[in-house]
């Protein structure tokens, strides 16, 4: 089990220093440059001195060789300090501490909301006898992913915020200002777990352990909680990590909706001004986040299946993580 | 030197007389932006939103939804058109414009002086100012302010640090007198030192690091204070206490009206026209023609007012073909329909563009006999000038198709489809206009590069020297062209010249110049369109066409 634990923090440095390293790459192969970006907005168009940009882009260092710029640039990061924003000279420490406990709360409650209705579609569907209510209920989840965040949240809110004053339509404050945006974050992630799970639980409902269970007369909902659920949920556990970097991903299209502070805001903010250092600060966060979650996966997945520790195939059929 | 004092005891908003016109001549600058404004209609109800029941009741918190996020709130380094809604109200300026007349009125001078070259400017200061934090204004803090943008606060406040090119210094003879001094003559300085990026900030302001400033750390004396800015997200300010001097374009003397301003960053204009349908803000900024209908049907306006400056044009690349060719250039003035684009895809706020300048900037001349829409003429110049209609109906020219790309960003939301009818309008000349849309990353790089035919664009300043900041070659000069003769001289007299009429007649001999040799292709001008709801009241556009909010007020229950 230790080195089990082991190996997965060392693959998770390597992952966390590669998604610092090409995205810094990425940035500076970019032809733009970020001191000229910012300058222009501040001068609403009026001409910038040339001599002006020079002393901005030496004040950031940006005068520097590539290797240079990317040894401070590391050394800096691995010390905890991501730098200060260009546009707006705020520590970039300080603007992901704000803004990450707000999209934490978000896609918490999304993946909240999304776990219910996904785990509740599927096996409602695989305990009905209902041939109609299970086709209707398996023809959610791709109806879920194919609706647009952007859309159910601006119908959302039509409804319950201009229409009926039930929830406010932005800001952060209050539990009330979480639940539109939550549910609008839900949807597709909901959509995605009912489809992989519903998929899961057909194949375990053929396994012959099933034809067993029955016949030592369990009821169907017996079955159905004590055996289909636990193995059929293997493949789910296992996609849970990518969700949650997808729900990160998410908050970018719903936090702009709903106007909320926010990791997504901070993200396309930074990457529509090409603000360097707060996009890298993002990357390597948003790369932890990850990683964490994939570690914890991970971590999860030999309580439900113990054979994976045992060594040799797993029995899930789809593998978890980064194996 | 002359002196120039305005008469400032009287209550009433009149303009202020000048004395001695016997010797009006050089410092009539102070004055007079003027005159020609009554031509261009924007003597208007600048500020009106709705007849006021009533009188004006104080207090109250006024929510108010941002289209976009704003820069920081240091009212010196902040640019955009948002930026400035929150940090024109922290501080106040040496002088005020008039926004009915251009004209340039006391505000935290009560009166200046301006030497006859146009190089020496002395501020005789108001007494009785204070900051927010209590210590009053000196001429100190004048000089600090502006010693501040010429060094090293400049780097990152470039639009204040244009205003004060050529800077030398500021004398301080005594505690309420500044005299700023440049190396050459500066028409454009007293204009410039009404605006938001040169207001005054106490000394302690000035030494502070230009990234806290942003953040927040300023000290101003303006109608409100901050109370909290929030990066992306919006700033609350609140109302100071015992503010006794605001300029005489206010409607009112003393303490602001609200208590409160809690402006919020929305981006989607459609959850702003909801949000304040639905009572959730009181007004917001940048309401879609789309969503007019949804802010006045729930009993709220829509105010508008024009941005002075460069309209939204179409500035040619000289230096690269097609539009090297001057015939190809004047064939575009008289081929697009600008009364069409403003109909079709803008709204009643927007106007059409007559000239290279905003019809709300001093100095602006009537252009529209070279702009008149006449798409005959277009395919006549070009016939002429050898570009003949091609199988497709585009025209060529040694077996070049007259092919033009226009450069832009999205950054005012209606530019896509303004651009599309445009390209529509050329096509029917025979000209093939493709639009490669650019983030604001990639279009500063395009300019850094001169990699562009066309370049669109607008600017805001309410005064004729942008001309020159645009266009001279010494400049930002988009065009990419050799110094001239023609255009050149004319920009740089105009700094130079004291007399306000014959300023404007340069000016006006300039823009004839420009749209002549085709270096700008005028489209339309920008407007500010603010939603407010039906309770409120006073909300006023200043010189800039960026918002005021001393006056404004809500009906309290």
């Amino acid at each position: 089990m230790v080195t089990y634990v082991l190996r997965r923090l060392a693959g998770a440095a390597a992952v966390l220093w590669a998604a610092f390293t090409v995205s810094f790459l990425i940035l500076y192969l970019l032809p733009s440059d970020p001191v000229a970006i910012m300058l222009d907005q501040g001068a609403g168009g009026e001409r910038v001195d040339p001599a002006r940009a020079a002393e901005l882009r030496e004040r950031y260092g940006f005068d520097q060789g590539p290797v240079r710029q990317y040894v401070t640039l590391l050394g800096r990061t691995l010390t905890g300090d991501l730098g200060t924003s260009i546009s707006s000279g705020a520590p970039v420490t300080g603007l992901i501490a704000d803004a990450f406990p707000e999209t934490a709360k978000l896609a918490g409650l999304a993946l909240l909301l999304a776990l219910a209705a996904g785990v509740g579609i599927a096996t409602l569907a695989y305990w009905t006898r209902a041939a109609w209510l299970r086709d209707l209920l398996l023809a959610l989840p791709p109806l879920g992913v194919a609706v647009p965040g952007f859309w159910v949240g601006l119908v959302l809110l039509h409804l319950f915020s201009f229409t009926w004053f039930l929830f406010p339509a932005v800001g952060n404050e209050g539990f009330a200002s979480l639940v539109l945006p939550a549910v609008t974050l839900a949807i597709g992630l909901a959509a995605v777990i009912a489809q992989v799970l519903s998929q899961g639980l057909r194949e375990a409902w053929r396994a012959p352990y099933v034809e067993t269970a029955f016949a030592k007369g369990s009821s169907r909902a017996r079955v159905l909680g004590a055996h289909v659920l636990r193995n059929g949920s293997l493949p789910t556990v296992a996609v849970l990590g990518v969700l949650v970097g997808n729900l990160l991903g998410g908050t970018v299209v719903v936090e702009t909706v709903f106007s909320r502070q926010g990791f997504g805001r901070l993200v396309e903010n930074a990457v529509t001004t090409q603000d360097i250092p707060v996009v890298q600060g993002l990357v390597v966060v948003a790369a932890a986040v990850f990683v964490l979650t994939s570690l914890l996966v991970d971590l999860a997945h030999p309580l439900l299946d113990p054979r994976v520790l045992r060594g040799g195939h797993g029995g899930s059929g789809t593998g978890g993580g980064a194996r | 030197m002359v002196r120039t004092r305005p008469h400032h005891t009287t209550p009433a908003r009149t303009t202020p007389h000048r004395t001695a016109s016997h010797r009006a001549a050089p410092a009539a600058v102070a004055a007079a932006l003027v005159a020609a404004l009554a031509l261009t209609g924007c003597a208007g109800p600048d500020s009106a939103s709705g007849a006021a029941p009533a009188d004006p009741t104080p207090g109250g918190t006024l929510r108010f939804a941002l289209g976009a996020p704003p820069q920081g709130v240091d009212p010196q380094q902040v640019g955009t058109n948002v930026s400035i809604y929150v940090a024109r109200q922290l501080a106040d300026s040496l002088t005020d414009q008039d926004p009915a007349t251009g004209e340039i009125e006391p505000w935290l001078a009560e009166s200046w002086d301006v030497s006859e070259d146009l190089t020496r400017f002395t501020f005789h200061l108001r007494d009785g100012v204070t900051f927010s934090d209590g210590s009053p204004l000196t001429a100190d803090d004048v000089r600090a302010s502006f010693d501040a943008v010429a060094g090293e606060l400049g780097a990152t406040a470039p639009l204040a640090a244009s205003y004060l090119a050529g800077y030398e210094k500021t004398e301080v003879p005594d505690e309420r007198t500044a005299t700023v001094v440049f190396d050459a003559p500066n028409a454009q300085f007293l204009q410039a030192t009404s605006t938001v990026s040169l207001a005054i900030l106490s000394e302690q302001t000035a030494q502070a690091d230009p990234a806290e400033r942003l953040q927040g750390d300023v000290v101003g004396s303006g109608p409100f204070v901050l109370e909290s800015y929030t990066q992306d997200q919006g700033a609350v300010i609140t109302r100071r206490e015992g503010y006794e001097w605001a300029p005489e374009s206010s409607e009112h003397e003393g303490d602001a009206y609200l208590d409160r301003i809690e402006f919020s960053v929305v981006p989607e204009s459609g959850v702003r026209a909801g949000g304040l349908a639905s009572d959730q803000f009181d007004a917001v900024g940048d309401v879609l023609p789309q969503d007019v209908p949804q802010v006045e049907g729930s009993g709220g306006e829509v105010l508008t007012r024009a941005n002075p400056g460069v309209p939204f044009v179409l500035q040619p690349n000289v230096t690269r073909p097609p539009l090297d060719d001057p015939e190809v250039r004047r064939a575009l003035l008289v081929g697009i329909d600008r009364q069409e684009l403003v109909d079709t895809v803008l709204s009643d706020a927007f106007r059409p563009a007559t000239s290279v300048l905003a019809s709300t900037t001093p100095g602006y001349a009537d252009q529209s006999d070279q702009l008149a829409f006449d798409p005959d003429e277009a395919g006549k110049i070009l016939d002429d000038a050898g570009w003949t209609t091609g199988p497709d109906g585009i025209r060529v020219k040694d077996g070049e198709p007259l092919e033009i790309e226009v450069t832009y960003t999205p950054v005012f939301t209606g530019s896509g489809a303004v651009l599309e009818l445009a390209a529509q309008q050329l096509r029917a000349i025979g000209v093939d206009l493709l639009l490669r849309q650019l983030t604001a990353a990639e279009q500063t790089t395009a300019q850094e590069s001169g990699d562009y035919d066309l370049y669109y664009y607008n600017v805001t300043r309410a005064d004729a020297d942008i001309l020159r900041t645009q266009f001279s070659t010494a400049q930002r000069n988009l065009s990419l062209r050799e110094p001239d003769d023609a255009v050149d001289p004319l920009l740089d007299e105009q700094l130079g010249e004291a007399d306000p009429a014959a300023r404007d007649a340069l000016v006006a001999d300039a823009q004839r110049e420009i749209l002549d040799q085709g270096l700008a292709v005028p489209l339309f001008e920008l407007a500010q369109s603010i939603g407010v709801r039906g309770d409120v009241h006073g909300l006023a556009f200043d010189a800039s066409s960026r918002l005021l909010f001393h006056d404004a007020w809500i009906e309290q229950d």
